[in-house]
């Protein structure tokens, strides 16, 4: 029997950013289906690790290799990753004066299909998709009309990002603290958006600071991400074990 | 190594053949320089009647007294006047490549993105002959006779002042005075041709006029005249300009466009600029220093302007309004982009001067590279203007962060019941906003092109439709490398 292809594979990855060593030698293998959390104290690389996911230029990946779908992404510019599947909710949305939010969605969705070699939505059938998928994370439409993000409410930026997930259907959905600044009932509606997509094809990398969030996303592997290294992997009840025990031991051990 | 005679010799010979070249079309070529000599000299080979040659002549004196501008926040090394040549018929270019194949491949990149028709690329690149264009679509004499049965004059403003002189008369300078300024009278004095429109009275122009005829435009010369008459109820929408980059030895443009609205007659001009901007370090490139302005001179008159401004080195421009009917209106509906070393200094003046009169202002302008953007607008609304409303909103977005962006507002108010808002920000766009969008499958030439064209969508919905998409792609294309 053939072996399943893993969906995200890291060997070894290194990375800098502004000439700083942040990642030192990180392995990961994540399988469709899965979804895996990193935890980690303020500043170990766990927004390093998905910026290098996603490709973003500012940061450079020094050694390793990152395979997604058996592709080395080394190949691949950001958009194509994007194209290719790879989704990342950021912990810091951006804003986009000018644009409409469901303007900008329409040109996202129509690259991606694009590059898939599908038909572009049209105007019907992308507000059908608004509609159903909007449901999901309970978005207001006035945010749908507004510039991407602007003067959004930290919360409501977060809302949208999952929104976005779910219009855009990736592989892989990297959310990065995707929990912080959100209240509890936000915090339930977005983890119910994310649950919902969850699925045998799907995998997930929850990239959070608290171990709250994995009450409502319950993940199938826990790591423990300390300056640059993963240095605890587990399952789901690791995270609990460091919601008592703190990062602090773990400080300790690498020093 | 050369010695010194043989340099000299080196620069004899080409003077040799440039002179062989130009004894070849001596008739149709003024040497360079500008006196009074000059001035009538134009006029006698155009065969003006004496009264304009006199206009000229007065406006040629009074340049001699003034001094050209500089409040403009534009930087430019000092004009040699006399070296310009103010007087070339269209030019037989004798080295025209005989087919595209022959032509700049950039350049001939650029049509493709805006969708230029090939037949027209080979008049814009000059291997065929305008006419030969026109033959083969033959649209221009279909149109002509058309409008010529609705009474609708539209013609070179040499063939206007031959054949329609009363109007020309009437009307010329009547709303730019050749004293008006430094580059209008400079204009007034040497102007080479230009467009001549007279709409009748209660006659809708069934057309966009110019839509045809924009290869025509793109052969204007460097001193352009535009004189454009809506007579009482008639409505007109006007073209000016080309989305294709329009290539000119010619430095310096001065053109002068004058608008008359008459009672009820409605007035759009839209304009494309694409001039040469120059090359990435600010070499060559365009200086644009245009007059134009329009006057609502009846009763509820309306005027529009409409531009879209991405070449020439540097940008002089402030299309206005003197609204003197009343409940007359006047719109400016602006996006200007500078990249690289470009430098725009335009807005516009709405000037109310009759009761109920309203205007509003939208200008949009992007910068990118090291290129400076300034919108200079003012609104006037004099003692007797009872009622008078302006609404001005100035959004600047900045593209990286070596560029500027400014925003000079003045307002001059005389009289209590004017109601006037005036809104203004600005947006960065940066590498993060630029990550964001490729992050969600956008490569980073659509990500530009989608933000940007979501800030203009204001202005582009007011071109006419086939003009706002090439604009739309216009856009993108000058921007082109700005990010990333
Ligand atoms: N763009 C950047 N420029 C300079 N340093 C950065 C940049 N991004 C992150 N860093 C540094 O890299 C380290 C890891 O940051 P980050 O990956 O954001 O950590 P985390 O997400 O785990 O809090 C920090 O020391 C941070 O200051
Ligand atoms: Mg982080």
């Amino acid at each position: 029997m053939e072996k399943t292809m893993a969906l995200l594979e890291i060997k070894n990855l290194h990375a800098s950013v502004a000439g700083n060593q942040i990642l030192k030698g990180i392995n990961l293998t994540i399988n469709p289906g899965e979804v895996h959390a990193i935890m980690g104290p303020n500043g170990s690389g766990k927004s390093t690790l998905s910026n290098v996911l996603a490709g973003n230029e500012a940061y450079e990946k020094t050694q390793g290799e990152i395979l997604f779908q058996g592709k080395n992404l080394d190949d691949l510019a950001a958009h194509e990753r994007a194209c290719a599947g790879i989704f990342l909710a950021f912990q810091y949305p951006v804003e986009i004066p000018g644009i409409s939010n469901m303007y900008f969605l329409k040109a996202a969705v129509n690259a991606v299909r694009e590059s898939r070699g599908e038909e572009p939505l049209d105007a019907m059938d992308f507000l059908d998709l608004v509609e159903e998928k909007k449901k999901m994370v309970q978005i207001r439409d006035d945010l749908l009309e507004r510039a991407v993000n602007s003067g959004f409410s930290g919360g409501e930026k977060k809302r949208n990002e999952i929104f976005q997930m779910a219009m855009l259907e990736p592989r892989l959905g990297i959310l990065d603290e995707t929990d912080s600044g959100l209240d509890i009932d936000a915090l339930r509606i977005v983890s119910d958006g994310v649950n919902a997509l969850r699925g045998s094809d799907r995998g997930f990398l929850v990239i959070t600071h608290y171990q709250r969030l994995l009450d409502y996303i319950v993940p199938d592997f826990v790591h423990v991400l300390v300056n640059g290294q993963i240095v605890k992997s587990g399952g789901k009840e690791l995270a609990l074990e460091l919601e008592n025990e703190g990062y602090a031991s773990w400080n300790g051990e690498q020093q | 190594m050369k010695s010194e005679t043989e340099k000299g010799f080196d620069g004899l010979a080409d003077g040799e053949y440039k002179y062989g070249f130009v004894t070849d079309i001596e008739s149709d070529s003024l040497s360079p320089g500008l006196n009074e000599g000059v001035v009538r000299e134009i006029s006698r080979r155009k065969q003006e009647p004496e009264w304009l040659t006199e206009w000229r002549v007065k406006a040629y004196r009074h340049w001699t007294t003034l001094e050209q501008p500089t409040w403009a926040k534009v930087e430019f090394p000092p004009i040699d006047y006399q070296a310009v040549s103010y007087y070339s018929a269209p030019k037989q270019k004798i080295d025209a490549p005989k087919s595209l194949d022959e032509v700049d491949p950039e350049l001939l990149e650029t049509y493709e993105k805006l969708g230029i028709p090939l037949r027209e690329q080979e008049a814009l690149a000059g291997v065929v002959a305008v006419d030969a264009v026109f033959d083969s679509v033959s649209v221009a004499t279909t149109f002509k006779g058309k409008l010529e049965e609705m009474g609708i004059v539209f013609c070179s403003f040499s063939e206007a002042v031959k054949e329609h002189p009363e109007l020309v008369k009437k009307y010329l300078g009547s709303v730019v005075p050749y004293k008006d300024n430094y580059f209008a009278t400079l204009n007034s004095a040497v102007f080479s041709d230009g467009s001549f429109c007279y709409i009748p009275k209660g006659v809708r122009c069934p057309m966009e006029l110019s839509t045809y005829f924009r290869i025509n435009a793109a052969n204007t010369g460097q001193f352009e005249r535009t004189l454009l008459i809506a007579d009482e109820g008639a409505t007109v929408s006007y073209l000016e300009g080309c989305t294709a980059p329009q290539r000119d030895e010619n430095q310096l443009h001065a053109a002068v466009v004058e608008l008359i609205a008459h009672k009820d007659a409605q007035i759009k001009y839209s304009t494309v600029q694409n001039w040469y901007p120059g090359d990435k370090d600010g070499k060559g490139g365009i200086y644009n220093f245009v007059t134009k302005r329009g006057h609502c001179r009846g009763d509820h008159s309306k005027i529009s302007w409409t531009q879209v401004e991405t070449g020439s080195a540097i940008t002089w421009k402030y299309p206005s309004c003197i609204l003197k009917g009343d409940h007359s209106v006047g719109e400016f509906y602006s996006v200007a982009v500078t990249n690289n070393l470009q430098q725009a200094d335009t807005g516009t003046k709405m000037i109310h001067i009759g009761k109920n009169t309203s205007s509003t202002i939208i200008s949009k302008g992007i910068s990118a590279g090291r290129a400076q953007n300034s919108y200079r607008g003012m609104v006037k609304v004099v003692e007797g203007a009872e009622n008078a409303r302006n609404f001005s909103q100035c959004d600047s977005m900045l593209i990286g962060d070596r560029c500027g962006a400014h925003t000079f507002p003045y307002i001059d108010i005389n009289n209590p019941t004017a109601q006037v808002e005036h809104e203004a920000t600005t947006t960065k766009i940066g590498e993060e906003q630029i990550f964001y969008c490729n992050q969600r499958g956008l490569d980073t030439e659509e990500a530009v092109n989608l933000i940007v064209n979501g800030f203009c969508k204001e202005v582009f919905k007011e071109l006419p439709m086939e003009f706002a998409v090439e604009a739309q792609k216009l856009l993108g294309i000058s921007l082109e490398g700005s990010v990333g």
